[in-house]
């Protein structure tokens, strides 16, 4: 069975080799069609797939709720120069949280920009004032030393856990561990540790997690205050909190916990527009719907092409049929039923399409690299999706030989011998 | 029914019979009557030509008698069985399996090899292996193209490629070869040779049908029938023939044929 099938796959390639110009321009149509299908689902996964991984990197149990800026139209009318804008999260509302969803992790961070000195060397980051618990919420490790603890919170101790680049950079040759950082102008914090490589950001800003120092909220509320001086308006700005972040104990719970944080938060915060609240499983699941729209239609721009490949095939294939009329006729002579005729023209249909959906896989594997190397834009070939394309290009092949080989088997036999 | 056919009875099996064979085509308005009411028999080893002018129904006979067309009414029976009713598929298997196609323009697949050529018939009973390959080298070297299998057609000459497919006839034991004006194409020489070719294999009992227009062809079989108008003219013996042709020209003559 195995061998009969090989055996006219090998003379169905003899027949196409027949006419190998004819026979290659035909397969273009397929290759193309095969090529362009590989290479849009790899820019589309590969978009997508860093779109989720950010996604993913917030924490799919997570609901993240972030201090903003009111709108400036109001502010302007409402405020004069020297006025201080309060605006945000406030500490007692991470308790209440807490308090309504007692399963749940609840942190809070607060951020500001300093200069960090350390001998000679110095970097202008963001510090992260935090509790515990955001270790595990942000999902991170630590590399060498110690992250923050309940008694550094307690004792408002001037400790610091920095990221693995801001470590580089103020130590390029020696271990961090045990140092004196100079933060801001006068205060001096010891570091006790450094996190792993994370390669993902902080906040919205765009710092990653790596170039952050970290320290208990609570010295940083005794050290630097609530107040921050915007550089760019040159205004006052109070914030309590930048964010707080909730941990529920899975995702099943994610959905019901955000529509009661926005519940809780609205009626303090809504008409001032000063809060956000992020669930990063609902973008996910955003994102994942898009890309299954992105697909759909992409499916629909390949049936097309394939659509045209298919004909080009058919239209091959049934001068094939007539100009092997003769051929048919000895063959049947010879014995074969219409089934064996059939088979012989799908067969070679299917070979001819496949080797343009074989060339189509190859360029369609190229040029998603080429579109990465010139463009910078990620791109994933997906193995499923050269399959896809791969049998999908066969079957084309098959399905547009059927009328053609239709047409040969129902031959008459004595007209077809006749046939010149 | 054989009326010149020698007194003593004749035991060989019958392989190829037709009873009272109609072929009618219809024209619109018009029936063609190409055969009109034909009876005959084939038997083993026979060796039976079959002549008549143009029109007279010798195509038609020919696609019955190779099981690509049937009749419109009457039996035709291979092999004792009546083959004129089958459906498609069972035909198609009666010709793979009971008869050798010989053609004139030879009729060789051109992409494939003399040996691929040689296995088509079996291919098609499923019976393509190293038996088959065995099979095709024997009969290659039987018909005279031993190393030759692996050549395509175009390489070979108009004789050769007859060779093969003489060759590919036999592959399956049919019980009869049937051959469309098998050396129509061919010089006279290699004529000569083919047919030399069906003498040489008629010791090894295989039957041999040939359709033709050429008297020179004809003589060389056994019998010749003369069809006319869709029917049978007359069956001529034509060993008889030779012999009275002989005695009219005064020589001895040995009546004896097994
Ligand atoms: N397919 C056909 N349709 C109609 N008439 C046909 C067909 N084939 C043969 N005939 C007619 O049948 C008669 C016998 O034809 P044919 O068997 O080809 O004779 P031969 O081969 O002896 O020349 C002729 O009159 C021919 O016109
Ligand atoms: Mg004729």
């Amino acid at each position: 069975m195995i061998s009969d099938m090989m055996r006219m796959i090998r003379l169905g390639l003899k027949s196409l080799m027949l006419h190998k110009l004819r026979s290659t321009l035909t397969t273009a149509g397929i290759l193309f069609g095969v090529a362009s299908v590989i290479a849009m689902l790899a820019v589309g996964e590969g978009a997508s797939e860093e779109t989720l991984k950010r996604f993913r990197d917030m924490g799919v149990t997570n609901v993240l709720v972030r201090s903003k800026k009111p709108d400036e139209t109001q502010q302007t009318s409402s405020s004069s120069m020297m006025s201080i804008l309060g605006y945000g999260l406030l500490y007692p509302e991470a308790d209440r949280i807490q308090n309504l969803l007692p399963q749940s992790k609840v942190v809070r961070v607060r951020e500001f920009n300093r200069g960090i000195i350390h001998g000679e060397n110095w970097s202008s980051t963001m510090i992260v004032g935090t509790e515990v618990d955001f270790l595990d919420v942000t999902n991170m490790k630590v590399k060498e030393g110690r992250w923050l603890t309940e008694l550094d919170m307690v004792t408002q101790g001037n400790v610091c856990v920095i990221g693995e680049s801001l470590a580089r950079t103020l130590f390029p040759l020696s271990n961090p561990i045990g140092m004196t950082l100079l933060i801001g102008i006068e205060d001096r914090f010891q570091v006790v540790g450094v996190l792993d490589y994370q390669g993902r950001a902080a906040g919205p800003n765009g710092t990653t997690l790596d170039e952050c120092a970290f320290i208990p909220l609570s010295s940083s509320r005794r050290r630097f205050g609530d107040t921050i001086r915007n550089t760019s308006t040159n205004r006052f700005e109070a914030i309590e909190l930048h964010e707080i972040k909730v941990k529920l104990p899975s995702s099943a719970e994610v959905e019901g916990a955000a529509n009661v944080l926005r519940a809780m938060l609205a009626p303090a915060h809504a008409p001032k527009g000063d809060i956000e609240i992020t669930v990063p499983l609902e973008l996910l699941r955003e994102e994942e719907k898009q890309e299954a729209m992105f697909n759909l239609v992409l499916a629909v721009i390949a049936s097309i092409s394939l659509l045209v490949g298919g004909i080009g095939i058919m239209n091959v294939m049934l001068a094939t049929v007539t100009e092997r009329t003769r051929e048919i006729g000895i063959r049947r002579a010879l014995g074969a039923k219409k089934k064996h005729i059939i088979q012989q023209f799908l067969v070679e249909a299917g070979v001819l399409s496949a080797l343009g959906g074989l060339a189509g896989v190859g360029l369609g594997y190229i040029v998603p690299k080429l579109i990465t190397h010139f463009f910078h834009q990620n791109t994933i070939v997906l193995w499923i999706h050269v399959l896809l394309a791969f049998c999908i290009s066969a079957a084309v092949g098959v399905v547009f030989g059927i009328y053609p080989a239709w047409r040969a088997a129902n031959m008459d036999p004595v007209e077809a011998l006749r046939h010149e | 029914m054989q009326p010149s056919a020698p007194q003593t009875p004749d035991f060989r099996p019958i392989i190829a019979e037709f009873v009272d064979v109609h072929r009618h085509y219809v024209m619109g308005e018009n029936v063609v009557k190409a055969l009109n009411g034909v009876s005959m028999q084939v038997r083993k080893g026979d060796y039976l030509a079959i002549m008549g002018r143009s029109g007279s129904g010798k195509s038609t006979m020919l696609n019955i008698l190779g099981g690509l067309d049937r009749p419109t009414t009457g039996e035709y029976r291979v092999g004792g069985r009546d083959v004129s009713k089958l459906d498609d598929d069972a035909l198609s298997d009666v010709r793979g399996q009971e008869i050798g196609f010989i053609f004139q323009s030879f009729n060789l697949i051109q992409q494939l090899t003399v040996l691929e050529n040689l296995e088509v018939p079996l291919f098609y009973q499923g019976r393509v292996g190293a038996e088959s390959r065995q099979k095709a080298e024997y009969l290659a070297e039987r018909v005279g193209l031993g190393g030759r299998l692996e050549h395509k057609p175009m390489e070979l000459s108009g004789g050769q490629q007859q060779r093969v497919a003489i060759a590919r006839a036999l592959m399956n034991d049919p019980l009869f070869l049937l051959a469309d004006e098998a050396t129509g194409n061919l010089d006279s020489n290699t004529e000569q040779e083919i047919l030399n070719l069906f003498d040489d294999l008629r010791p090894d009992g295989v039957t041999i049908v040939i359709v033709t227009h050429n008297p020179k062809v004809a003589e060389r079989a056994d019998f010749t029938l003369w069809l006319k108008d869709g029917q049978v003219e007359k069956l001529v013996d034509n060993r008889t023939a030779e012999r009275d042709a002989a005695r009219a020209a005064g020589a001895s003559a040995s009546g004896g044929h097994s």
